[in-house]
């Protein structure tokens, strides 16, 4: 009994300590389940959020971009399909093996062979990583031939900009690069779009973000390494709106290619009483499609080593002595300051200031010359004159007037705005009074004064229409869907200056070009029958030296050509009604007359025959004169 | 049937074996499996394919080890006690010399069909030792220091080597496990209650010894968001999971945080952050229930033997599906440090499914022999 009692205590003792471990773990257990209370009750709609964010991603859909169109509708900058060859690694049996095979389709060197290894090894395993782009189709096809011996390898279709002209219209349309630290500060989160393209120079620069689009959304669900599962929702954004510019291409590619012919020069063509641009060239260009699909390192440097720097769009950027092309801005302040287009000044070849002898370009002068006389002959005496009688701030005023000494604001991303001297702007920057003998100096568009040739346009259209002028590229913005905005022409305001003014100097350029003698009299239209009107501008890039002159040198085409003076023609047409103007600059082309205003006469022409109104005008007018005659 | 309440051993046929075997537990048990299987199928994105499958046929035929060790006489495990014991420990010390590495831990033994984890073995064999020790110690016995040496050494081996592996984890478990025993057979609270300060003590020089990944474990336990791509990322997507899941989940095999892979080790360790993610509270709850019938199960079975070697061997293996079951779900849930710490019949892998059918074999031959008397000076081979 004694076992037996003991064996009583034994079971006693477990017995309790068992019911109270059991009620522990079941107390244990309770608290288990409190917890799962807690959080799947108390907590869900938090924790359901946290799952939810875990779960959907928000994936950017780079929407397609807007495509640039000229004045017909004509498109300049398209977007082309890019074929790139993609590498999945997880598909990929042998990456090596796979890489050697595709090798022999699409050429693949050591360095982009190891890029593509590093690529492949950094990202995960369902990531595709480009192996080669712009594949032309052939090349997509012997891929595609060739797929089932090429596991893991992908043909993936992306956009590219492209632009079918090429060089013409390089420098207007500009062209789209990947997006750098600078662009990322505009507030668009298409920007962090891998591969996103923006608009870097030209118009593609100034209308990027209408260019660009809105971007779309795409809702994905993705597991915990990154790789989508499905999509859940889309939204396809919206595309970027077309522009349509007032670019003429038939006449940008006449006058890129005639402008060709000389090493570095610039034209701007207008319609006068718009201010369209319908062509503005500068040369020598470059392929702006280069850029787009990823200019090489090398040619790079060569564009921007060549010294006739291709980069820069001269019409716009570019500024000159417009020398005699000024003679009209000296004109009108004379004028505008009591000085009747009567007024005669007689040029023996030189203008005596002091101790300080001014030359005409005419060594042994033109004798008694009015104002017309002084625009026909573009005697510098005349203006020397004329500027030493007004001053240089009436000239500074009147130079405003025709749109020079500032950026005259077309939709160009970078324009220059030139320079017009005052006394007080010579005496805020270089520190120094002003001196007459510098007056005289700018009276023919020389020292200090500094415009664009499409300033030089835009104060021929000034003269042509007595209207403040301002050029303009872009007329619309069509949107696939909804409004489209267009920029209407404006009614350009009244200059105020007087009919009768404008009319001498309007005079002026008819003489230089129709009267016999005329500084550009050699220009006049060879094919259509009409008038143009014109001057001619020689700006002086270094005087011919005195020991030069002892050593025979005389000539300014004898000197070497970055010496050379630049040539410079501004014209419009028809001269009795005029519709369109033009200006050229050939840098260090020489005389303006020679080199500059045919330039201008063919564009001109070229233009003139290209409008329909006008031709019609000319038909009628040839009609009559046979009538007549 | 010769049945003797007091000094006679009843012996059992086959058929009356069968008859006493606690088919509700059985029935617990298949439900458990069932639940389990339907799990895995959901973890592979519904199939059967790689581990309900699997898992089915290792339940089948572990299903059919457990019925013959609850067969099998109490009086062999009580006879074979110290044997099975002595056998793990060489297991345990195998691992360490020849031991497949596995997670940076020496926790495998390859046996060429396939690899086992001693440790899980050890934690039954822990308990039939000290059971079988106990049981030969009258009320008196227990209360004297000098006779709990034996087993303190006997507990003390195994955690060492354990530790050694480095498995902090089960050497703890393996710890609780005895402290279980020892409680039920008698031994005063003071006894505890010095073990306790001491091990509490020893806690700033036992952080010296753990392994780095051990210190971070604690310390990302401590403050999970310190760390969201590494143990505490773990940590914090089952608990978003469990918290999405709210009162009924997300539906059977549309759990998003499973499914997307944002839950580690799905198949196995956060098994119930699946369950509790695609059903809901309601199925937490339902599943903690269950367990908590195979503890009643276990306990009551351990309180209705009649050996004192069945009975402390019932309630210690009862604690050790417990400790099973509550440290993966407390861990899931972020309550406790990441242990590496199956779910019983639940989560994916074969040696845990064999342990624990294991343990719960041996609940059930206690259960089946539960009138069994054994001597306390233990059983005379003539008998």
């Amino acid at each position: 009994m004694a076992l037996l009692n003991e064996e009583h205590g034994r079971f006693k003792t477990f017995s309790r300590r068992t019911l109270l471990l059991g009620g522990s773990q079941v107390l244990l257990l309770a608290g288990l389940a409190g917890r799962l209370y807690h959080l799947q009750i108390v907590e869900n709609e938090r924790y359901a959020t946290l799952a939810e964010e875990n779960r959907v991603s928000l994936r950017l859909l780079a929407p397609p971009r807007g495509r640039i169109l000229d004045r017909y509708g004509g498109p300049v900058a398209v977007n082309e399909h890019n074929y790139r060859v993609m590498l999945v690694a997880e598909q990929a049996t042998d990456i090596e093996r796979t890489l050697e095979r595709l090798s022999r389709i699409v050429a693949i060197d050591e360095t982009e062979k190891q890029r593509i290894l590093d690529n492949l090894r950094s990202k995960r395993p369902f990531v595709p990583v480009k192996v080669a782009e712009n594949l032309s189709w052939e090349t997509v096809g012997r891929i595609e031939v060739n797929a089932p011996k090429l596991p893991g390898v992908n043909i993936d279709v992306g956009q590219t900009r492209a632009y079918p002209h090429g060089p013409p219209l390089a420098h207007v349309l500009g062209y789209v690069g990947a997006v750098d630290k600078q662009d990322m500060r505009k507030d668009d989160p298409l920007l962090e779009v891998p591969g996103f393209f923006v608009g870097k120079t030209g118009l593609e620069k100034r209308y990027d973000t209408a260019l660009r689009g809105e971007a779309g959304t795409s809702q994905v669900e993705v597991n915990a390494v990154g790789r989508t599962i499905r999509e859940l929702d889309r939204d396809p954004g919206k595309p970027g709106n077309d522009l349509v510019t007032s670019l003429d291409t038939t006449l940008q590619q006449k006058a890129h290619d005639r402008i060709s012919a000389e090493r570095s020069a610039s034209t701007v063509i207008l319609d006068v009483p718009t201010g369209d641009v319908l062509a503005l060239a500068s040369t020598p260009s470059f392929d702006n499609n280069a850029f787009a699909l990823g200019i090489s390192e090398r040619r790079w440097r060569e564009l921007k080593r060549n010294p006739y720097d291709p980069l820069a769009d001269k019409a716009a950027m570019g500024v000159y002595n417009p020398g005699s092309t000024f003679k009209m801005v000296v004109a009108m302040a004379a004028m505008a300051n009591g000085i009747t287009p009567d007024h005669e000044v007689h040029c023996p070849g030189h203008y005596d200031l002091g101790n300080t002898r001014f030359h005409c370009w005419a060594q042994w002068g033109h004798g008694k010359l009015d104002m017309v006389g002084g625009f026909k002959h573009s005697c510098d005496v005349y203006f020397y004159d004329l500027a030493k009688r007004v001053g240089i701030d009436a000239i500074a005023e009147a130079a405003k007037r025709f749109g020079m000494g500032a950026p005259l604001g077309i939709d160009l991303p970078s324009e220059a705005g030139g320079t017009i001297p005052t006394k007080a702007w010579k005496n805020r920057t270089k520190g120094e009074p002003w001196h007459l003998g510098e007056t005289l100096v700018c009276g023919i568009g020389q020292g200090y004064v500094l415009t664009t040739p499409l300033q030089l346009a835009v104060m021929t259209a000034r003269i042509a229409t007595g209207r403040a002028v301002v050029p303009r590229i872009g007329r619309q913005l069509v949107a696939e869907k909804g409004e489209s905005e267009s920029f209407e022409p404006e009614i350009f305001e009244d200059l105020g200056l007087r009919d009768e003014r404008l009319d001498v100097l309007r005079a002026g350029m008819d003489a230089v070009v129709n009267s016999p003698g005329g500084t550009a009299d050699r220009s006049q239209f060879r094919d259509v029958d009409a008038d143009m009107a014109g001057k001619t501008g020689t700006s002086q890039v270094r005087r011919i030296s005195a020991q030069e002159r002892r050593e025979g040198v005389t000539d300014n085409e004898d000197l070497p050509w970055r010496q050379r003076d630049h040539a410079l023609f501004v014209g419009y047409a028809p001269a009795k009604a005029p519709r369109y103007c033009a200006a050229t600059v050939v840098e260090h082309g020489g005389a303006g007359s020679k080199t500059a205003a045919p330039i201008v006469r063919d564009l001109l022409e070229a233009t003139l025959k290209r409008d329909p109104a006008t031709r019609n005008d000319l038909k009628l007018s040839r009609r009559t004169r046979r009538e007549t005659g | 049937m010769r049945f003797d309440p007091l000094h006679q051993n009843p012996e059992y046929t086959f058929a009356q074996k069968l008859t006493h075997v606690p088919w509700g537990l059985v029935l617990v048990v298949c439900g458990l499996a069932a639940i389990g299987c339907t799990m895995l199928y959901s973890a592979a994105s519904g199939a059967w394919d790689p581990w309900a499958q699997d898992q089915a046929v290792r339940f089948g035929a572990g299903f059919l080890g457990l019925l013959a060790v609850a067969l099998i006489d109490v009086r062999v495990w009580f006879r074979w006690a110290w044997v099975v014991y002595a056998l793990a420990v060489g297991m345990l010390v195998a691992t360490q010399v020849a031991g497949v590495m596995g997670q940076g831990a020496q926790r495998w033994i390859d046996l060429g069909v396939i690899q086992l984890q001693p440790s899980e073995l050890m934690k039954v064999a822990l308990v039939l030792a000290l059971a079988r020790y106990f049981h030969g110690l009258s009320d008196e016995e227990v209360g004297r220091p000098l006779r709990l040496i034996a087993p303190l050494v006997a507990t003390a081996v195994p955690v060492g080597l354990v530790i050694q592996q480095p498995d902090l984890g089960t050497g703890l478990i393996l710890l609780m496990l005895a402290g279980a025993v020892f409680f039920a057979a008698g031994v005063s609270l003071w006894m505890f209650g010095a073990v306790l300060g001491a091990g509490l003590a020893a806690i700033p020089i036992a952080w010296q010894f753990l392994h780095q990944y051990q210190k971070e474990r604690v310390l990302t336990f401590l403050n999970p968001q310190n760390d969201p791509l590494g143990e505490g990322y773990h940590i914090l997507q089952s608990k978003i999971a469990l918290g999405a899941g709210g009162m009924f989940g997300k539906g059977f095999l549309e759990g998003t945080q499973s499914h997307l892979n944002f839950l580690p080790e799905k198949q196995t360790d956060f098994i119930f952050t699946m369950l509790a993610e695609e059903f809901g509270m309601v199925g937490g709850l339902a599943l903690l229930g269950l367990y908590a019938l195979v503890l009643v199960y276990g306990l009551a079975i351990a309180m209705r033997a009649h050996n004192h070697f069945g009975r402390l061997l019932a309630l210690g293996l009862t604690a050790n599906v417990f400790l099973y079951v509550f440290l993966n779900i407390a861990m899931v849930m972020g309550v406790i440090p990441v242990v590496g710490v199956p779910l019983p019949l639940i989560s994916y892998g074969g040696t845990a499914m064999l342990a624990v059918l294991g343990t719960l074999g041996l609940v059930m031959s206690v259960h089946v022999h539960r009138d069994v008397r054994i001597p306390r000076r233990g059983l005379n081979d003539d008998a």
